[in-house]
């Protein structure tokens, strides 16, 4: 399908601005996202809005009251599947975008079959050992495709340690140092900082491929 | 023996390492990492085997929880 803004202009015949070029190379695009939590429901949106067209999204939990705290989701969706809501707010900002939402807590078996057509893949889980988990398996049974990983960001302030650490198709995003605790709570600022840092990684992997 | 770690010039006073030696001499106690050497992801069963030598680039990524 193709997005509103291409449509259009495929509409009037008129010659694509360099932007919408962009726009239309991107709607060409898919990227998985594992996990819907702060990481990565701010992350499918802006996503999203650039204009990616086909998005693989996975969770297997619920929006709650707290989660609105940093999470992309709205009060009246508190109790739906976080892969459900997120999927509507996607489609609210661009109806034409492809949204894949898979209800299911993901272990090492399901990488494969999920995530091998993406041409980027997104970590956005909570829990450490998760990530270990798919950045292991993406290494090893998917290490042509690029994997963008998002790793401390707990707290507030220290906005100069984030940072991007690259090792050719693994990026961490994130100062790898700032885990959640009592003292050091998950908050909007800085964990909209690295969704946005890990969208614009894949934004800089996908363009790679851009002909002007 | 001169090695890239992390992105950056490193020298280590040896001429060679195993993995968990250079855990302990840079003093990386983290308990989750992703380690890559050559950009070959090192599994964690092989932290004693794998050796590192001169020239090697090594990246070590510290995982923490939060997301």
């Amino acid at each position: 399908m193709l997005s509103i803004y291409y449509s259009i202009n495929f509409q009037h015949q008129i010659e694509l601005t360099y932007s919408e070029r962009v726009r239309a190379y991107l709607n060409n695009c898919t990227v998985g996202i594992a996990g819907c939590g702060g990481l990565g429901s701010t992350c499918a949106v802006s996503l999203a809005r650039a204009g990616v067209g086909k998005l693989i999204i996975a969770d297997f939990d619920i929006v709650t009251k707290e989660n609105l705290e940093r999470q992309y989701y709205f009060l009246e969706q508190v109790g739906m599947l976080k892969v459900n809501a997120l999927k509507d707010n996607i489609q609210r900002i661009d109806p034409s975008i492809m949204v894949k939402d898979i209800n299911k807590q993901l272990f090492s078996s399901d990488i494969f079959e999920l995530y091998s057509g993406c041409d980027v893949i997104v970590e956005a889980f909570d829990n450490a050992e998760m990530k270990l988990m798919i950045i292991e398996t993406v290494m090893l049974q998917l290490p042509d495709i690029p994997l963008v990983s998002g790793i401390g960001l707990a707290g507030w302030g220290k906005t100069d340690l984030l940072r991007v650490h690259r090792s050719e198709n693994l990026i961490v995003c994130g100062d790898e140092i700032s885990e959640i605790s009592e003292t050091t709570p998950l908050i909007a600022p800085r964990v909209g900082i690295v969704s946005n840092m890990e969208a614009n990684e894949v934004l800089e992997l996908l363009m790679v491929n851009f002909e002007q | 023996m001169k090695i890239i770690l992390n992105n950056r010039n490193e020298t280590i006073d040896r001429e060679q390492v195993t993995v968990n030696e250079l855990l302990a001499i840079k003093n990386f106690t983290w308990k989750l990492l992703v380690i890559k050497v050559n950009g070959i992801l090192v599994q964690h069963k092989d932290y004693d085997s794998k050796t590192i030598t001169e020239g090697d680039d090594v990246s070590v990524f510290h995982l923490v929880t939060g997301g």
